[in-house]
């Protein structure tokens, strides 16, 4: 069926398969740190509320809208580039790069400004607080420290596609590519939905 | 083959978009009730507003809603893996 349009080089559904197990094992990965998250947030609720307090809610949100925004435009280049709309699947693309760089400055001026407050894993200010905020705040580096990599990575990911798409030809292939580099960056997208509520929202 | 071009068929930029402002509707919606002050609204808002928004970018913005029946199983199987794995542990926890 799909392999009579696809050729010999080209199965995409095969190509789709692989990336969503792929995407199966970074679901489990993460799942294994919300699992953390959750157990140790039902035994200290109360160091967790405390400890969501001293986060910055407004850059949590703001960095909600973005990557929110950059799944939106990386889905648009998906569908551009399916119609045959290569300039405007590139401009898409463009947008949800630097969108994701933006997430990442973002991030980088809030680690910055807590760890300039002194709260960083095993900091002297941190170690006097009680054990449930120090577990808060263990994780919130971890977890969003992870997803940060993740989101670097999906930017590089997609900076690559972007210089693919540049040139012309071998529409078929760049189509499969671009569908699982978007799925990737869509996974990246839900990952931080959940971050938001469990951290900046936790108070 | 034509039903192999309908799954791939490309989701139109309104739907798209569509999604997208749903999405900022509902994270606002979250924001809204967790500076409510009302601890049980706000954990259940939580409980049901972030799996809803998870839903929508799997179904539109991943195509699941496309995908074949036997990806939706996979997908749901990983997923179902992963709520067992934490039921399992506040199990444990609560026993204790």
């Amino acid at each position: 069926m799909s392999t009579a349009t696809d050729g010999a080089h080209g199965d995409f559904e095969g190509a789709k398969l692989g990336m969503w197990l792929f995407l199966f094992t970074e679901i489990l990965l993460f799942g294994g740190l919300f699992l953390l998250y959750s157990a140790y947030r039902s035994v200290y609720p109360r160091d967790f509320h405390n400890g969501g307090q001293h986060l910055n809610a407004v850059i949590g949100v703001a960095n909600t809208v973005l990557l929110l925004t950059s799944s939106l435009t990386v889905a648009l280049a998906v569908t551009a580039l399916r119609r045959g709309e290569r300039r405007l699947s590139r401009l898409c693309l463009g947008a949800t790069v630097a969108l994701g760089c933006l997430f990442l400055f973002n991030k980088y001026l809030e680690w910055s400004a807590e760890i300039r407050h002194g709260i960083y894993p095993n900091s002297p200010q941190l170690l006097e607080r009680p054990g449930g905020e120090q577990l808060f705040y263990g994780l919130y580096y971890s977890m969003t420290g992870l997803h940060g990599l993740h989101v670097l990575a999906g930017v590089v990911l997609l900076s690559v596609m972007l210089v693919m798409l540049r040139r012309e030809g071998a529409a078929r292939s760049d189509y499969t590519k671009l569908y699982n580099s978007g799925l990737y960056w869509h996974l990246v997208d839900v990952i931080w939905i959940f971050l938001l509520p469990l951290f900046y929202l936790a108070a | 083959m034509q039903r192999d071009q309908a799954r791939e068929h490309a989701i139109p930029y309104a739907t798209l978009v569509k999604v997208w402002l749903a999405l900022l509707c509902l994270t606002a919606l979250l924001v809204f009730v967790s500076k409510a002050y009302h601890e049980a609204l706000s954990v259940w808002a939580m409980l049901t507003i972030t799996p809803l928004k998870a839903g929508l970018v799997f179904f539109y913005f991943m195509h699941l809603k496309y995908e074949r029946t036997y990806i939706k199983a996979m997908v749901l199987v990983t997923l179902a893996l992963l709520v067992l794995f934490i039921g399992l542990i506040f199990l444990d926890i609560s026993f204790r």
